[in-house]
């Protein structure tokens, strides 16, 4: 099962190595540590956000409305620290209010069984407007004398931001593989029925799945305000396709009970490396999207060949 | 067909197969699971290209290019799952696939007619054309299959297992359908793993094993024993192991236990050591019984007293109450089928796989090493995905988690269905291996279609009929024909047993 696992992985891994080289060669840029760092940095909000969704679409769900939770909880984190809350405190309380997020998708779509796909269609909307009425649409601005959360996306060396997904994406990884809850989330996306008849409790499965996935979506946002330096409503928009993206080139399947936090993380390494490599080598946004959207459908397809082999 | 080869990368699925086939004939073809009765007929019906061999059809050359085509010459298949379209209407799905075209529009008047002309032969009163697929019953839904393939012109059918989902009365309108076929020329292969059915039915039977042709015999002047013992490649002597049986204390008391709409007020005694079989037509409720009792349906009044615990509970307490249960249905419900055989034995007691929240996969493993090897499943080792597995290996597997839960009460729905005779007798030995273990002798619920499987196994049965459940009577005091009338509802009751002096 591991080496077959890894197999898996093999294939978006060389796709990743293969479009890098593909980009270095025709403008070495590629390889200088400016870029490969802002590859990184670039890759770290959507992955941290996408190890979330990994265990959301294992678990058979997904969730629409994480674009609009990272800018919800934006606002809610910019607020914070414009009323000078000590930066630990902002930290907790907007992964926390991600959480509750998350909490709401899980409620809804358990306890009133609705299909995820509807309800967090809804509380995209619901989390995108609550940002623009909070803030009547304009962003919030951290104070210029607020430094503290600088070095989480910036300044020398690796930001601390990177580290962190990749401690999360270890752990995550861990806990799928090592834990009863991570087992559990595979046999729920796998068959639920399954899962009911042999005792696991597929509610509170799902329920903390979807916690953890609103609580990795506020993470993103802390991120995403220290990178911008604001709490911003309208961030974050579709940012909810490139997470689903990234988690299905990864080698999830949509229809559950399948994926790697590590395929994941590649994904999203893959995308950002297109988009770089393009604005690098001078493509026209137009054709980055055209590029992005074909390596989505082709990942898909390796996948579905592999399946049948197997 | 001759010769006919077909390889799976290094797996040998046919290996120079011959099969013959008359004109307005029922043939029978039977062998185990994996035996290659399927890519055998996925191959006549073009689904799979042979690698060697020939095929004539109708006395000319027959190389069909998929299903369609096969076909449009003239062979049509009826698959164990169905394959209608549910959200399309019965004429819609009679002509799926070759719709009568008036320019690029579709002629919906010539496919009525088609549909009609089709219909005709079953004369069944709920399937009219305009009428939503899925809104039928399964055997109905059947019904539009072999429409299907009948608008077509089929000469011949292929029939694969297609009894497995349908109740005993609508079993026996299949085969008079297929009776009225013969007669009118058409000739029918039928796929079964049930000898009765090959008796009722067949002129000839052809038995497969290992992917070759073990030999054609006319069933008339075959015993049912040389058959099985073609298939399995030995003699079976005792299907049903039965070793003595003590009955000991009570495990399990249900007391007029009633669900939402069935079973109503069912009462049973369960004690350590019996098998009680629950007999009963397909719809009468027994699954339903099971599923309140384990708490996988809701209960709406009765109790449930098992040792000291005595409420309504979840399958999740069940478990912790030493009851386990395995599902009817293997595909949809009993198995996650993309996980591994490890995740499926182990999934109900993760606990015990390492402390605090944590699981070991090396000791799900070997945990599951063992029971692979005890129960003889079939499989390149425990971590390869269930669903990979034939179906009698997957339902071992099923039976496994059970026994590694190591439950007291063992609760079998159709145990058995659909899967291949060596597998049934490995079920059928650990079922009795678990009511006589000397240490521990378990309980053993078990719900069946099969009456000689029933009595095989059970201590007392106990027949549901419209969701009322009888007493459990001893097997020796009872004949199958006392369990059809209450089954069928011509009797109340189970007769009474005769006192004896």
């Amino acid at each position: 099962m591991r080496l077959k696992s890894l197999l898996a992985l093999l294939g978006p891994f060389i796709a990743l190595l293969v479009v890098y080289a593909l980009f270095g060669v025709r403008n070495p840029a590629m390889f200088t540590e400016d870029v490969l760092l802002n590859i990184l940095t670039q890759t770290v909000i959507v992955g941290t956000a996408a190890i979330g969704m990994t265990l959301i679409i294992i678990s058979g769900g997904i969730d629409l409305s994480v674009g609009s939770m990272i800018a919800l909880c934006g606002v809610v984190g910019a607020t914070l620290v414009t009323k000078e809350i000590s930066p630990p405190v902002v930290f907790l309380a907007t992964v926390g209010f991600g959480g509750l997020c998350g909490l709401l998708n899980g409620g809804l779509s358990t306890k009133l069984k609705l299909m995820p796909f509807i309800v967090t269609l809804g509380t995209m909307q619901v989390f995108r407007g609550a940002g623009k009425v909070a803030t009547n649409g304009t962003p919030v601005n951290l104070p210029f004398d607020v430094t503290a959360y600088k070095p989480w996306m910036g300044g020398a060396g690796i930001p601390w931001g990177v580290w962190l997904m990749v401690v999360l994406a270890i752990l995550f990884t861990l806990i799928l593989r090592y834990t009863r809850f991570g087992r559990h989330v595979f046999a729920v996306g796998s068959n639920e029925q399954t899962a009911t008849l042999c005792g696991v409790n597929v509610t509170r499965t799902k329920l903390l799945v979807y916690v953890i996935g609103g609580a990795l979506a506020g993470l993103a946002a802390v991120m995403n305000m220290a990178k911008s330096s604001q709490g911003d409503p309208t961030t974050a928009m579709g940012w909810e396709l490139d997470i689903i993206a990234a988690v299905v080139i990864g080698g999830a399947s949509l229809s559950g009970g399948v994926g790697t936090v590590l395929g994941t993380i590649i994904g999203a390494l893959l995308m950002t490396t297109i988009r770089t490599g393009c604005v690098l080598n001078g493509i026209p946004t137009p054709w980055t999207e055209i590029i992005t959207g074909t390596i989505i459908v082709v990942a898909v397809i390796i996948d579905r060949l592999r399946n049948r082999k197997a | 067909m001759r010769g006919i080869r077909k390889t799976f990368g290094p797996t040998i699925a046919l290996g120079r197969v011959d099969l013959e086939v008359l004109p307005g004939e029922v043939h029978a073809l039977v062998g185990e699971n994996g035996a290659g009765k399927s890519t055998l007929m996925k191959v006549l019906s073009g689904a799979h290209a042979p690698d060697g061999g020939e095929m004539e059809f109708d006395g000319s050359p027959y190389q069909p290019r998929n299903p369609l085509d096969a076909r449009a010459r003239g062979v049509g298949m009826i698959y164990q799952e169905l394959s209608i379209a549910p959200h399309l209407t019965v004429e819609e799905n009679i002509v799926l696939g070759m719709e009568p075209m008036k320019g690029p529009l579709v002629d919906r008047k010539a496919m009525r007619a088609r549909a009609l002309e089709a219909l005709a032969h079953f004369d069944h009163p709920d399937i009219r054309p305009e009428v939503l697929a899925g809104t039928l019953s399964v055997s109905a839904q059947q019904l539009v299959e072999i429409g299907r393939s009948l608008a077509m012109g089929c000469k011949l059918l292929v029939f694969d297992e297609p009894t497995s989902s349908l109740s005993q009365k609508d079993i026996e309108r299949l085969f008079l359908l297929i009776d009225r076929l013969k007669s009118q020329g058409i000739s029918i292969i039928y796929i079964s793993h049930f000898l009765e059915e090959v008796n009722r039915l067949a002129s000839r039977l052809t038995v497969l094993r290992d992917g070759s042709v073990v030999g054609t015999r006319e069933v008339a002047t075959t015993a049912p024993e040389e058959i099985v013992a073609m298939m399995v490649g030995r003699d079976v002597e005792d299907l049903y192991p039965r070793t003595a049986r003590q009955a000991g204390e009570i495990l399990l008391e249900i007391r007029k236990l009633a669900g939402k709409t069935k079973p109503a007020d069912a009462s049973l005694t369960l004690r350590r050591g019996e098998v009680v079989g629950i007999a009963g037509v397909v719809g009468s409720g027994r699954t339903e019984f099971l599923r309140t009792l384990f708490g996988l349906d809701p209960v709406k009044s009765g109790e449930v007293r098992i040792g000291t615990h005595q409420s309504p509970s979840s399958p999740r307490q069940r478990w912790k109450q030493g009851i386990g249960m395995l599902s009817e249905n293997r595909k949809e419900e009993g198995l996650a089928l993309n996980l591994s055989i490890a995740d499926n034995i182990t999934l109900p007691c993760l606990d015990r796989f390492g402390r605090g929240g944590t699981v070991s996969p090396a000791r799900q493993m070997n945990r599951s090493a063992l029971w692979i090897e005890k129960l003889g499943i079939k499989c390149q080792g425990p971590a390869q995905p269930i669903g990979a597995l034939s179906g009698g290996n997957q339902q071992k597997a099923a039976f496994a988690r059970l026994l590694e839960y190591d439950v007291d009460v063992l609760l079998l729905d159709e145990p058995t269905r659909g899967i291949d005779i060596a597998a049934k007798a490995r079920i059928y030995e650990a079922i009795n291996e678990a009511v006589t273990d000397p240490s521990r002798p378990r309980a053993v619920i078990i719900i069946s279609s099969y009456l000689p499987e029933l009595f095989g196994v059970c201590d007392r049965i106990a027949v549901m009929s419209q969701g009322k459940l009888t007493r459990a009577v001893p097997v020796a005091d009872l004949t199958p024909q006392d369990v059809m009338l209450v089954a069928t509802g011509k009797a109340q009751d189970l007769p009474q047993p005769a006192i004896r002096s």
